[in-house]
């Protein structure tokens, strides 16, 4: 079982959807990203996903391409990301998924990044341009090396592509809200609980449902019929926006979502 | 086993290439796409619609014309000039436009989408959807909005909606994001037109399909003119639409030799360039793997060129795929040669070219020295240079 698995199993227990927290790694810098991680922790965040800073995030809106830019200006490389990861493992055991699009692992090399993610500790990865079908050649070397690989489900997707993610992917399945890129929103569709029951007749893996949380009450809502409230922008837009006391800020949002986490 | 040019496969592949890199979210709008245009390909009506329009609207058959100016100039081979330049809009962008927007048409989407550098993508999108009576919206990045000014008022006359894009490199590639960004939120009701042999598939072979009028015709002219194939062909190659369209009718006939031209911009060594193929590498962006410019953390790097229709760091897989199993040669051209070619043609012919165009007139001015006079190339002049004489102006 992996990380995020037995995280997964313990939240059953407690009666906890499992708050997925998403922030991209390098911004403001990599230094920062442990702390950040830290912080999320004890505040209350289940699993961590870290962006990996790409030029090109086709699937983000305005809020993660400027993190990415951030990131990237700073000169993050998905290198320092794992090493990044590697320094978080010396205090704390949170399930890490690395976020990201296609082209960095590539140049990294699919097995040499397996092997790295691997010893770093990092447990999964969920790449936004890599859909089941192009995907064989990555989920060998992940699966070889004991790594989780999670795919999306849109709003637009129908029975076959369910069983498409299901079958090919593991750890947990992400649904994305509504159709769009990443971003905080105010409304959100809540049509989205009978998709949800939908794939969990097909799938046995636990279904999180992000793109577009920013409240509490937003999570409470999703967490009475889901397994994982997933939060990203609305985490960059206090990191981005930030002139002091990050640790408090970040603390008090996440906080108040973990709680409404519990059922 | 597969024919080596009995591609893309049914996941849209060439060979490596191709294929379809994108969020889940526009997995079924692919689908769908795919779906439409093979029940459209069976129908007898859609090819009627398309001809009608490309015949009566068009004014296609493009001519192919025999430059003998610049064949005694050079002083070898016989030079021919496919006339895409003379289609309405004056690019061959048109072909592609009409083709996916009678598309878009039988699948109910009311608004089209399209990305644009250059802008003759966007003006020939926009031109459609005023014929067709469709929503348009346009994203240019910012920085062409500037050196295509021009394009930008056209565009705006036809109705269309033009969205400068801030992010990025505020050119072509970012212009393409943001159109994806579009079409992942709105991808019920709208139609995404991408303008070149590029994106996820089912694009590169369906633009591939609809630009494929150029080396058809041109086929039936040479055989007209000449009795005979062509020796070589030439192309610019950004994204690599023009070039797919004159190449893909001969590309069985491998006596026919085919060029593709790319940007150097500054020189491929200076680091600014758009010569995907010849000096990039192998990854995945915008939907389809192919070369690219990237560095070695796998970012895509800016590129450069003078013609802001070339200034992209990916290219269509196919032409990736026509590269590795050798079937088209790629070389590129610098800013400084495209701007002797556009001068060149205008002065011997009387025919200004896009600079894009210029980058296929300059490797020409190269080569057909060299071969002998009863040789015979065609060029596809791509596009007019009308919308370039900002850029050019002070430089020649």
């Amino acid at each position: 079982m992996s990380r995020i698995d037995k995280k997964f199993v313990e939240l059953k227990e407690q009666n906890k959807a499992a708050l997925v927290c998403y922030i991209t790694a390098g911004d403001p810098d990599i230094n920062s990203t442990k702390d950040i991680v830290y912080n999320l922790e004890k505040s209350g965040a289940d699993i961590i996903e870290l962006g990996i800073p790409f030029s090109d995030p086709m699937a983000d809106g305005p809020t993660i391409q400027l993190a990415s830019e951030r990131a990237l200006a700073k000169g993050t490389s998905l290198k320092d990301v794992l090493d990044s990861v590697a320094e978080i493992r010396n205090n704390s055991d949170i399930p890490i998924i690395l976020f990201g699009y296609y082209n960095p692992f590539l140049a990294y090399g699919l097995e040499q990044f397996c092997k790295d993610a691997r010893s770093a500790g990092a447990d999964g990865v969920l790449v936004v341009d890599l859909p089941p079908e192009e995907s064989s050649e990555f989920k060998d070397v992940l699966e070889e090396h004991g790594l989780n690989l999670i795919f999306l489900l849109a709003p637009t997707s129908d029975k076959e592509r369910i069983e498409l993610v299901s079958k090919n992917g593991s750890g947990f399945i992400y649904l994305v809200s509504v159709t769009g890129v990443t971003g905080a929103r105010p409304d959100m569709n809540y049509s989205l609980e009978e998709l949800t029951v939908e794939i969990k007749k097909i799938s046995k893996l636990p279904v999180g449902i992000g793109f577009g949380v920013s409240s509490a009450a937003q999570a409470k809502e999703i967490a009475s019929f889901s397994d994982a409230v997933i939060v990203g922008s609305a985490l960059i837009k206090i990191i981005e926006n930030c002139n002091d006391d990050l640790a408090g800020k970040l603390s008090d949002f996440v906080n108040g979502l973990s709680e409404a986490c519990y059922r | 086993m597969k024919h080596k040019f009995d591609y893309p496969d049914e996941k849209g592949h060439f060979g490596i290439f191709g294929g379809r890199y994108v969020s889940e979210t526009l997995i079924p709008a692919l689908s769908e796409l795919c779906d439409a245009y093979d029940e459209a390909k069976g129908d007898i009506t859609f090819f009627d619609e398309i001809n009608k329009y490309l015949g009566d609207y068009v004014g296609r058959p493009t001519p192919l014309y025999f430059a003998e100016g610049m064949t005694e100039k050079l002083g070898g081979a016989k030079i021919y000039l496919k006339r895409e330049d003379l289609a309405h809009t004056g690019a061959h962008k048109i072909n592609n436009t009409i083709g996916q927007i009678i598309l878009a048409d039988r699948m109910g989407k009311k608004r089209i989408i399209a990305e644009t550098g250059a802008g003759q993508h966007g003006v020939a999108t926009a031109t459609v959807c005023a014929l067709m009576g469709k929503e348009c919206v346009i994203y240019m990045g910012e920085e062409d909005t500037k050196r295509q000014a021009l394009n930008v008022e056209r565009m705006k006359l036809l109705g269309a909606e033009v969205k400068p894009v801030t992010s990025g490199t505020r050119t072509l590639k970012d212009a393409m994001n943001e159109a994806m960004r579009d079409w992942v939120t709105y991808v019920r009701d709208t139609f995404y037109v991408i303008g070149s042999v590029a994106g996820p598939h089912p694009y590169p072979m369906m633009v591939r399909d609809f630009q494929s009028v150029i080396g058809r015709e041109a086929k039936e002219q040479i055989f007209e003119k000449e009795g005979r194939l062509p020796d070589l062909l030439l192309a610019c190659v950004g994204g690599g639409s023009n070039a797919m369209g004159l190449f893909y009718p001969f590309i069985q006939d491998e006596e026919v030799k085919k060029t593709g031209v790319e940007a150097a911009g500054h020189g491929i060594e200076s680091n600014q360039h758009s010569a995907t193929i010849t000096a990039g590498s192998v990854g995945v962006l915008h939907g389809s793997k192919t070369y690219l410019l990237q560095d070695k953390n796998g970012q895509i790097q800016e590129a450069h060129s003078i013609a802001a229709g070339l200034d992209y760091p990916g290219v269509g897989p196919e032409h990736s795929y026509f590269n590795d199993i050798n079937a088209v040669d790629y070389t590129a051209v610098t800013d400084e040669e495209a701007l002797q070619g556009l001068s060149f043609l205008s002065r011997t012919e009387g025919i200004i070219p896009a600079l894009e165009t210029a980058h296929a007139i300059a490797y020409a001015k190269k080569v057909a020295p060299k071969m002998s006079k009863d040789e015979i190339i065609i060029i596809c002049l791509s596009g007019r240079g009308d919308k370039d004489m900002h850029t050019v102006m002070g430089l020649l």
